[in-house]
């Protein structure tokens, strides 16, 4: 056994012991779902940023950006206007949803919908489509997982099943408290990680100039648009929107909101989440050292890279450039840091089937500790389903993860625009919903479930290349938006369960 | 008039939403082309950027 393996698994075993003892820790009910599945909106200024940040920046994105770098050049780069995008809208939108949330006691955002619009089949839509758009990002995480593991040289897929089924154990017993415990570990490991790789690998290479000469000039930047195509900019910028736009309503998000204490360690928050984003905007340049570094054509790693493709850049790096000790935390970095979103996602996905599924259409008058447990029955479903997913349909889970962001931005109008005014009748919103995600995932499919999902559009002679998350999302806007105009001009009176104070 | 502080929240997206502005390679940053520090930058400046109206809010409560 290697040292780099001997470090890793220690780690991993390190935060398995924390994922059980954070049970006691700020002890709750568990037989309550918000206690299990929000921590008991307990969680402090630090922790949330801890629990966010382990949470949003996972480890699938640790090593897909960088890959996307390294295979894509310039566009590739789009994850940091994104993160960028993200954090003013944080900052103004999410405090309400806390509030409103913190007021009634809705833990999921469907919860929340239901309340505001008065509509069932509304939050039953909201739920779904969270559930779905979540499914596939969590087997992603196994990605992240399996990478390293390849890197290590372990064989076969034991490991990983052992990881998953520890981690779906301690989230069962747990809840919410086992990833925001296990997200300081994390974190901590992937900022020494970031750091040293920020101080060792660009001096061994020669410096930034010499690893940017190592970059087709065609990949360096975007293509300039022309008269009649916008081009590469773009999709630049519309996946970058689109992709922020639809972060903070992934019921994860949302779960790690909710958990806050109050609304001001949110809006913390969101001032200090983007030293998370100054690391991935670090990690993404990796993708460049990679190319720099030749790792790509180093016989060595020829076999990672026909299993995993661009995904081994950042471990076969790791590898080239550090030290074998060292390999084993940064790697344990990657893979730990895989654990606390699938753990958080799952709960989402659990809570959101607990409140807005089973007790609204099978169980409605369960009680509070039957409704906790069928949570963490559900989480351990999930999970499972993740695993067998990545297992058998590794190429797919990629694909539905682009999906993901295109069906989840399509419940902005109810989520987003519900918090500030419920002029839009829940009707146009379950109509405006459905075109877009039909709409949004036929462009999906139209272009084979490539290229980032960017669909040309032709507009006046133009060709307009555009997320179709970010297209899809504004059909869905223009047609709730005018269906609502009829449905108010007949309908009756609304119900809305929320007042204006719940939101300040 | 207090609350065009809140206009603050709007300048990262001016700052990167023209992606002609900053596609460029030159100037560079210690071999770094334009068009990637450039945003590094404005991932601390965006969060700088709320620090105002998260003062002020703190401020204007009793």
């Amino acid at each position: 056994m290697t040292i780099a393996l001997v470090i890793f698994i220690a780690l991993f075993a390190f935060v398995t012991l924390l994922g059980f003892a954070a049970s006691r820790w700020r002890r709750g009910d568990m037989t309550q779902l918000h206690e299990w599945g929000l921590g008991g909106r307990r969680f402090g200024s630090w922790v949330v940023w801890f629990l966010l940040g382990g949470d949003l920046y996972t480890a699938y994105t640790f090593v897909a950006v960088p890959a996307a770098v390294m295979g894509a050049g310039a566009a590739g780069f789009f994850a940091v206007p994104y993160t960028i995008f993200v954090y003013p809208i944080m900052f103004a939108v999410f405090p309400r949803l806390w509030a409103v949330s913190h007021a009634k006691g809705y833990v999921t955002v469907a919860d929340f919908v239901r309340g505001r619009f008065g509509s069932r089949t509304l939050a039953l839509a909201i739920a779904l489509t969270g559930i779905v758009a979540t499914m596939p990002y969590i087997a992603l995480q196994l990605v992240g997982i399996q990478v390293v593991l390849a890197g290590l040289g372990v064989k076969g897929e034991w490991p990983l099943i052992i990881a998953f089924t520890v981690l779906a154990l301690y989230t069962y017993s747990s809840g919410l408290r086992a990833p925001a415990m296990i997200a300081m570990v994390k974190d901590a490991l992937i900022y020494i990680t970031v750091i040293a790789a920020v101080l060792i690998i660009p001096s061994e290479l020669g410096g930034f100039g010499k690893i940017f000469a190592h970059v087709d000039t065609k990949a360096l930047l975007l293509a300039a648009p022309t008269a009649t195509n916008l081009g590469a900019q773009s999709a630049y910028i519309t996946l970058a929107i689109g992709s922020a736009l639809a972060l903070f309503l992934y019921p994860h998000a949302i779960t790690g909101v909710l958990s806050s204490r109050s609304k001001i360690a949110i809006k913390r928050n969101a001032v200090a989440l983007p030293a998370y984003s100054l690391a991935l905007g670090l990690i993404a340049l990796l993708g460049f050292m990679a190319l720099a570094a030749g790792v790509k054509t180093n016989p060595a790693y020829a076999a990672q890279f026909k299993t995993y493709g661009a995904n081994f850049a950042v471990p076969a790096l790791f590898l080239t450039m550090f030290p074998k000790w060292f390999v084993g935390v940064a790697f344990a970095a990657i893979a730990i840091g895989a654990l606390v979103p699938a753990a958080i996602m799952s709960i989402a996905c659990a809570n959101l089937f607990t409140r807005n599924i089973w007790r609204e259409y099978v169980e409605p008058d369960c009680a509070p500790a039957r409704e906790a447990s069928v949570a963490k029955i559900a989480s351990l479903v999930v999970k499972l389903g993740a695993l067998a997913f990545i297992l058998k349909l590794h190429d797919q889970a990629i694909q539905l993860q682009l999906l993901g962001g295109i069906i989840i931005i399509q419940t902005l109008p109810s989520v987003l625009i519900g918090l500030y005014a419920r002029w839009l009748h829940p009707h146009a919103l379950l109509i405006g919903w459905l075109l877009g995600t039909a709409t949004g995932a036929t462009m999906a499919w139209t272009l084979g479930f490539t290229k980032g999902a960017v669909y040309a559009l032709h507009i006046f002679g133009v060709t307009v290349p555009c997320y179709a998350a970010l297209s899809s999302l504004i059909l869905n806007l223009a047609v709730s938006a005018v269906l609502s105009l009829v449905f108010n001009a007949w309908g009756a009176k609304r119900p809305d369960l929320t007042a204006a104070g719940d939101y300040v | 008039m207090r609350r065009a502080i809140y206009l603050l929240l709007l300048v990262p997206y001016l700052a990167l939403a023209w992606v002609p502005l900053y596609d460029r390679a030159l100037p560079d940053l210690a071999g770094i082309p334009f068009f990637y520090w450039y945003q590094l930058v404005w991932i601390p400046l965006g969060a700088l950027l709320l620090l105002p109206i998260y003062l002020f809010e703190r401020g204007s409560k009793p």
